[in-house]
């Protein structure tokens, strides 16, 4: 088999896969009668049309990012997290709890404690997945899935009760928020009139630590090493069960970073539907991205597009933001399937075979 | 679907090629089978017998070839039109439905008792009967599989594939996990049942293929390479044609074991993953600067043996020693922190990491070791000068040390971990099968380095059941058979009849 | 007395939901596919259930022809998108997970989109009504229990003696039982695996969208975009729980459905508890029940999320 071939190979499956991809998302377009060639055009043009929307792409990449870095490493490891979702919600809290509990701290100490707290309470959520399939086999894509329902009501009960914003009960309206916080916990804005926030720059830098802590460190090896192959890396003295531990502690970690991140820079106060749906668009990041960090953030840049895009397509052209939803689902779906077609040796040399006869016919005729 | 009852009184297949990606399993094979015929087919492993056989059955397509069946060409595009043309086979891992009953295995088969909302059962189990009755064949239809024992489940097979209306039977290496009892019932059946069928059987052991067949075609690398008939020829003669050439002078000279063994052995227990014992009381000491050759026919608790030295399953009973240390039940990490170097069985995918490139695979054991990483970061010019430098030194044929280590060569992997294992400046290495499937180049550098390792009084471990590698390299011959060694033979003293016969179970004082 | 008997009357058809998305699953992964996209294609089947009664009577009453119109709809997409997975899984051989939680984001979105343009808001509609059993459903205890449902939990618990004969008693089930526990000896004695995996995908995907119409159509009576709320996955756990047997599986959903009765019950009750830890509840439950089932495969289908490819030998 020629080089020549199989760079051919490569680039047409992924045209084809691409071409599937938009395909699959037009029928559903077509079925609501919406014009398919406009919708796609708002969705990844209209958001960069004007600064305050760049700006909103933006900061919808910086959770996407740091979430989709965290199920990028669990996902090397050989444990897939279904799970941000509830593992941001705790970060969210965490980071909430420290802001709220601590007022007068200043800023350089408020700031870098509320961080912390959100890792931590995203690497707890993350820990009970992980044990639970390292010592009882229980599929972590279900248990995380149960963890974030379980957190999302513990986030409201949260929010509904202890962390209720006073002015609420005085007020009597009943808004499930809490107060919003001092001032010692937010992010500074970076370009104004966006709120594009210093946030920015913690996921730059989570994306360098995840880039060495994968490629620079031997925990890193060890953890690809047992997500690649557990049998190679058992037979190699790695201790797998160990490592999913702490992948999915890592993945945890990371999502409840994010949480923290998106309170401090965004919201500056727990509220609901902060998690959004972040943790789902985090696996498809991931995977867009090629679970490198590399790939991540442009990869998150992108879907905070299809995000702030899906948003606009119901005012523009009627679409539903519901479609970023279909259009994430498809893409995960095409990635595997296509990524299982690129590693099919079997099917490379059957085309291969195909493509030399037609061609041994091109030259004859 | 009507099944035709015409007799096969000749099966031929001419020119039979099959590719697989990166192997030629099959290269132009023609045999032929006539009424009543028992042709025995004999190789090694990965020598395309069973591509072959999966061929005629319909489960493979050849890329090229055709079958015969009475001098009609046939075309097989599912194994239920070989089983419509009356061919039958019997796999060599059983093909059952463990959680299924006998009965519900053959009615899965037998599509004439079936009808959309109704499975005829009643009609399957008196074709078991009659089967049975007709063959002297008992099985219990209403057992589920996973209650029976391998002999039984063989039985089931048998049962199967009659009451599928074979009039050809295929059995790929049918003793290979029956106890000795059990094969001489199996051989003695086959016999009786040629009076009505053809038969072409798979086998390694040379006592079988004398006593039950007519004929014996030997493959190597996916060419016919001998055909003949079976009186013509001693079961010495066919195990060297096996094994390919005449059997070399050893080159091996062994000074004797002096002192106390590097690796003991003693009353070992495990357990298969199907749950029997696969290794029931081994005894087997490896001294210092000693090769000790273990032979024997696959699935006789090799395997398990060398994955429990390693760490990598449970030991029900007994001991492993290494220098005085108890390895039994250790993690992997404890064994190879003890010192031992392994080239395990299954090189593509538990001796690399397929996905990783080559000079990840030689940190495969060491990323935490002070030359490679400091204070938790990898030392990556350390490593590549390490990769550069195995690469050189094991003749490793790649463009750099960056490429996958899954998209090398099977030989080119095999200098992957043999290069990591012998870097490591291991204390007693096992190697299990570490040419099958390779080229001669290639095995015999793997043999060199071996026997250079022995020479710096490292002890091995051998595990193979290539005569000709036993012979070559070992200085003792452990013939391990039902997991136990039922004979260790000095290598002066051994050749590879005796081996041969030994490993077919057959101990030196019974006459064969 | 009464208190007990209102938990069962309610917990009995919140159990069919679960029962019907479970035996769907079941069949999945008996012919050893793990549709994990269940939650969307109950979606689906939720929207497109209630699509036709609602577009028809615009909210008010419409002939049951037009009810069971939606029932059928709901089957079929979830037979298409289980097809559909087929490809993803079966075809193409992606790993199972991964690819089921695409289909849950696919068939979750898909219905949020289609609604919002079709529909619109939330909107309430007659559905299908009880149907007393006449006679039976006037015994004291057992009447309201059992014989005062709605159509559909009738037909669903006559669906697990059915579901039943067929994966044991029929050639079918023969071969999706061989299928997922030994594809290689299924095809060694010609059995079309992945033919065998597409046909129990459509059977899981059929009933999964049937159980997604039950919840618009029979249960909460509108859609909205988080009515499923996990029952989808629940009922993946509840397969595992119920070691792929349709009685067994019954068990776990009624279980499962009891404790909910129990826990609405309770709050009616006015006992100070707080609701979010009682909504909790049963996903909870879901987690340690896997935790203790288990080993569980050594019966199952052994060869479960396992793409079959008769050529790659291992």
């Amino acid at each position: 088999m020629t080089k020549q071939f199989k760079a051919l190979y490569k680039t047409v499956v992924i045209l084809l896969a691409a071409a599937a991809a938009m395909l699959l998302g037009a029928l559903i377009l077509w079925t609501i009668g919406a014009d398919v060639t406009k919708t796609y055009s708002v969705i990844i043009l209209e958001p960069l049309k004007n600064k305050i929307e760049i700006g909103e792409v933006l900061i919808r990449a910086i959770p996407l990012t740091i979430i989709a870095l965290g199920i990028s490493v669990a996902y090397r490891s050989g444990i897939i997290n279904i799970g941000a979702e509830g593992q941001m919600a705790m970060g969210i809290l965490a980071a909430t709890a420290v802001a709220l509990a601590l007022p007068g701290l200043p800023k350089y100490a408020l700031l870098p404690l509320a961080m912390i707290a959100g890792t931590l309470g995203g690497a707890a959520w993350g820990f009970i997945p992980g044990i639970l399939k390292a010592k009882l086999h229980v599929s972590e894509l279900l248990s995380t899935v149960m963890l974030n329902y379980i957190a999302a009501q513990f986030y409201t009960f949260c929010l509904r009760g202890p962390m209720l914003d006073p002015a609420e009960i005085t007020m009597g309206s009943g808004t499930p928020q809490s107060m919003r916080l001092t001032k010692a916990i937010w992010l500074d804005r970076l370009v104004p009139g966006t709120r594009i926030h210093t946030g920015v720059y913690i996921a730059l830098a989570m994306a360098f630590i995840i880039w060495l802590l994968l490629w620079r460190t031997s925990w890193g090896y060890k953890m690809r090493a047992a997500g690649a192959s557990e049998r190679a890396a058992r037979y190699g003295g790695i201790g797998v069960a160990g490592y999913l531990v702490v992948a999915m502690m890592i993945s945890g970690a990371f999502a409840g970073l994010a949480g923290a991140v998106e309170i401090a820079g965004v919201h500056r106060r727990a509220i609901e539907g902060i998690t959004g749906g972040y943790g789902f668009s985090g696996i498809v990041v991931a995977l867009f991205g090629g679970l490198h960090p590399a790939g991540i953030i442009p990869a998150s840049f992108f879907f905070g597009l299809l995000i702030v895009g899906a948003d606009m397509t119901q005012r523009m052209v009627g679409v539903p933001a519901n479609m970023v939803l279909v259009l994430q689902g498809i893409i995960i779906l095409v990635i595997v399937a296509t990524r299982m077609v690129l590693a099919n040796p079997y099917l490379m040399e059957r085309v291969w075979r195909r493509y030399q006869k037609l061609t041994r016919r091109d030259k004859e005729a | 679907m009507e099944p035709n009852t015409r007799k096969i009184t000749s099966l031929r297949v001419e020119h039979i090629t099959k590719r697989f990606p990166g192997v030629l399993a099959c290269n132009d094979i023609a045999l032929s089978v006539a009424e009543g015929e028992v042709l025995a087919l004999v190789g090694e492993n990965g020598a395309g017998k069973t591509t072959l056989m999966n061929i005629l059955m319909g489960l493979y397509r050849p890329d090229e070839g055709r079958i015969l069946i009475n001098g009609e060409e046939v075309v097989f595009r599912s194994p239920n039109d070989a089983f419509a043309a009356g061919l039958g086979m019997v796999h060599q891992q059983y093909m059952l439905v463990a959680n299924m009953t006998v009965l519900e295995n053959i009615a899965l088969g037998f599509t004439q008792a079936w009808s959309p909302l109704k499975l005829n059962l009643d009609m399957v189990r008196a074709r078991i009967d009659e089967v049975a009755a007709k063959y002297g064949l008992a099985v219990d239809p209403d057992a589920f599989v996973w209650q029976l024992s391998v002999g039984e489940q063989q039985r089931v097979e048998l049962v199967k594939t009659l009451c599928l209306g074979a009039r050809f039977l295929i059995l790929d290496e049918p003793t290979s996990a029956l106890t000795p009892q059990e094969t001489d019932e199996l051989i003695l059946l086959l016999k009786r049942m040629t009076s009505e069928l053809s038969i072409v059987f798979i086998s390694h052991k040379l006592h079988e293929v004398k006593n039950l067949s007519d004929k014996v075609t030997i493959l190597r690398h996916g060419s016919v390479v001998f055909e003949g008939s079976t009186a013509d020829h001693s079961s010495g003669d066919i195990a060297a044609l096996m094994t390919g050439r005449e059997i070399h002078l050893p080159r091996n000279e062994a000074p004797t074991c002096e002192g106390n063994p590097a690796l003991e052995i003693r009353g070992l227990k495990i357990r298969s993953d199907r749950g029997f014992l696969a290794v029931d009381g081994l005894d087997l000491s490896v001294c210092a600067g000693e090769i000790v050759g273990l032979a024997g026919v696959s699935g006789n608790g090799q395997r398990e043996l060398a994955e429990a030295i390693n760490g990598l399953r449970k030991v029900e009973g007994g001991e492993i020693l290494l220098f005085g240390q108890e390895l039994a039940n250790r993690s992997p990490r404890a064994v190879i922190d003890a010192g031992m170097g392994y080239i395990p069985e299954e090189r593509n995918t538990e001796g690399i990491v397929p996905s990783f490139s080559m000079k990840e695979n030689f940190i495969l054991k060491d990323a935490d070791e002070a030359q490679f990483s400091a204070r938790s970061f990898l030392r990556l010019k350390e490593i590549d000068r390490n990769a550069e430098a195995l690469r050189t030194e094991f003749d490793i044929r790649s463009p750099d040390t960056k490429v996958a280590a899954g998209s090398l060569s099977g030989g080119n992997i095999q200098k992957v971990i043999l290069a990591r294992e012998i870097s490591r400046k291991p204390r007693f290495l096992i190697a299990v099968y570490p040419t099958r499937g390779l080229d001669m180049g290639a095995a015999e550098f793997i043999h060199k380095r071996l026997l250079e390792k022995r020479l710096e009084g490292i002890g091995i471990l051998l595990i193979s059941e290539e005569l000709e590698e036993i012979l070559d390299l070992s200085d003792r011959v452990a013939v391990i058979f039902k997991g136990r060694i039922i004979d260790t033979l000095d290598r002066r003293s051994a050749d590879s009849r005796k081996i041969g016969i030994l490993m077919a179970g057959v101990h030196n004082d019974e006459a064969v | 007395m009464d208190f007990v008997v209102s938990i069962f009357a309610l917990g009995i058809p919140f159990s069919v939901a679960l029962l019907l998305a479970s035996l769907g699953e079941m069949f999945n992964q008996r012919a050893g596919v793990f549709n994990l996209g269940c939650e969307g294609i109950m979606a689906m089947g939720a929207f497109l259930g209630m699509l036709v009664p609602y577009s028809v009577g615009q909210g008010g009453p419409v002939s049951g022809a037009y009810n069971i119109l939606g029932l059928l709809l709901a089957m079929g997409i979830g037979a298409l998108l289980g097809l559909f997975f087929g490809l993803v899984v079966v075809t193409f051989r992606a790993p199972q997970g991964i690819a089921g939680i695409g289909l849950q984001m696919f068939g979750v979105g898909a219905a949020g989109t289609l609604f919002r343009h079709f529909v619109g808001g939330t909107q309430s509609i007659p559905g299908i009504d009880r149907l007393p059993i006449p006679v039976l459903s006037e015994i004291p205890v057992l009447g309201p229990v059992l014989f005062s449902h709605n159509p559909l939990v009738y037909m669903t618990f006559l669906m697990v003696p059915a579901a039943w004969y067929v994966l044991f008693k029929t050639p079918w089930g023969l071969r999706v039982r061989a299928s997922g526990t030994n594809p290689r000896a299924a095809d060694s004695i010609g059995v079309k695996v992945n033919l065998v995996r597409f046909q129990a995908l459509a059977v899981g995907g059929a009933l999964a969208g049937l159980a997604g119409a039950y919840l618009s159509l029979c249960q909460v009576k509108m859609f909205s975009d988080e009515i499923i709320a996990g029952r989808g996955f629940i009922a993946v756990a509840l397969v595992y729980f119920g070691h792929w047997r349709p009685l067994k599986i019954m068990g776990g959903a009624l279980l499962f459905s009891l404790a909910q009765a129990l826990q609405l019950a309770i709050q009616g009750q006015g006992i100070d508890f707080p609701y979010e830890f009682a909504v909790m509840l049963p996903y909870a439950m879901v987690i340690v029940v896997l935790a203790f089932s288990r080993e569980s495969l050594l019966l199952g289908p052994t060869a479960l999320g396992k793409p079959f490819n008769r050529e790659m030998r291992t």
